[in-house]
């Protein structure tokens, strides 16, 4: 089984109909379906990594979103299930974020570090 | 000649809203063109390419009825695809993520795609000999 | 060394992004991989003779990154001809450099 890398770099992107990032999403399937796969997020997706993201409150009329995204959880039980989840360090100190503000679990890595890491997969798919 | 080799591509873009489609189209295109097997897996708005409902129209700015404008839809790109595949004895494999099919309405395809998910992406991927990944913004 | 075909997709002049996947090309380059660089869509509005952003193509080309601009893309915006050192393709040529053995095709 080849190791794949998703980058995962656009944020918010879906949320008026998805109850999940769909790139986090198809990960964990294809993490249930046996891949061998690791997460890098970047650029505003390192947001993903934040404690107390809340989407909920979203209505159009009478039509409310019941269960809205919980993407930091997402990010956490992929973690429990294996899947290493990067960082772009740079990314997250340029948007104010301390290591206090991140789930944990999650693995820093620098941005001149990036190339290595990508050596190291065999398939790095970049959402 | 069937060159024997596979190339899958996944993709996510919603019709006419990107230049990436038009991109994708073109390097199946290519790959059939050369003999190679391709499998297609598309994800969310890309389920959206092959809907039959899809219609051509006249363009007003320039004067032209629908037969003059000969508009395309992207579902008849996708049909001459297959029919490419055919005629050069290659297989296309065209997967629609069932689930954003769903969500979407995009049930109703045109001949030759078939239903899917993230499984089929991935056993198509580690079969092939090459993956192309082109994602939305 | 493993064999890398990346494809930019974006251009700088719409996209801050660029710049993080030039200096990614570059640092999977300098790793001694063996690296191509496709320019396709609006990432080819940087190889107009005179554009700003000369400068990024001038500087992959010094470290001796080879670039490719896809053929259709540079006609399409009138682009006729691109800078030097850079070989215009077509998309049969990308498809025999993405199923080269060994190639991880990354799209940016």
């Amino acid at each position: 089984m080849p190791k794949i890398l998703n980058i995962v770099e656009t944020a918010y992107r879906a949320t008026i109909e998805e109850q999940d990032d769909t790139v986090l999403w198809l990960t964990h399937m294809l993490k249930n379906g046996g891949a061998d796969i690791s997460v890098l997020l970047r650029a505003n997706a390192v947001n993903y990594a934040v404690k107390g993201q809340d989407a909920s409150g979203l209505s159009f009329g009478e039509a409310k979103m019941t269960h809205p995204p919980e993407i930091d959880k997402d990010v956490e039980k992929m973690i429990q299930k294996g899947v290493p989840v990067y960082l772009v360090a740079e990314d997250v100190n340029e948007r104010g974020l301390s290591d206090a503000d991140l789930v944990s679990g999650i693995k820093k890595v620098r941005r001149e570090a990036l190339p290595e890491l990508i050596d190291q997969h065999d398939q790095v798919w970049h959402w | 000649m069937a060159s024997g080799k596979t190339l899958t591509i996944g993709i996510m873009d919603a019709p006419y809203e990107s230049a990436n489609s038009t991109t994708a189209l073109r390097v199946i295109d290519a790959a059939l063109k050369k003999g190679h097997n391709v499998n297609v897996f598309t994800y969310e708005g890309a389920v959206n390419l092959t809907m039959k409902g899809q219609q051509p129209h006249p363009n007003p700015v320039k004067g032209t009825s629908v037969e003059q404008e000969q508009h395309p839809t992207t579902k008849d790109w996708v049909a001459s695809l297959f029919n490419l595949a055919s005629a050069r004895g290659v297989k296309l494999d065209w997967v629609n993520c069932g689930l954003c099919v769903d969500e979407r309405g995009a049930g109703d395809w045109i001949d030759g795609p078939r239903r899917g998910g993230p499984k089929d992406f991935l056993d198509a991927s580690v079969a092939s000999d090459a993956t192309l990944v082109i994602p939305t913004k | 060394m493993a064999k890398y075909l990346l494809i930019e997709s974006r251009d700088p002049f719409d996209s801050s992004d660029s710049e993080y996947f030039c200096e990614l090309v570059e640092g999977i380059s300098n790793r001694g991989n063996e690296v191509i660089l496709f320019l396709v869509q609006n990432a080819v509005f940087p190889l107009r003779s005179g554009s700003k952003h000369n400068d990024l193509i001038d500087k992959l080309l010094k470290n001796k990154v080879k670039v490719l601009a896809d053929n259709f893309s540079l006609k399409e915006r009138a682009i006729k001809r691109p800078l030097d050192g850079v070989e215009v393709v077509d998309m049969g040529r990308i498809v025999d450099l993405l199923l080269e053995p060994g190639t991880k095709a990354i799209w940016h």
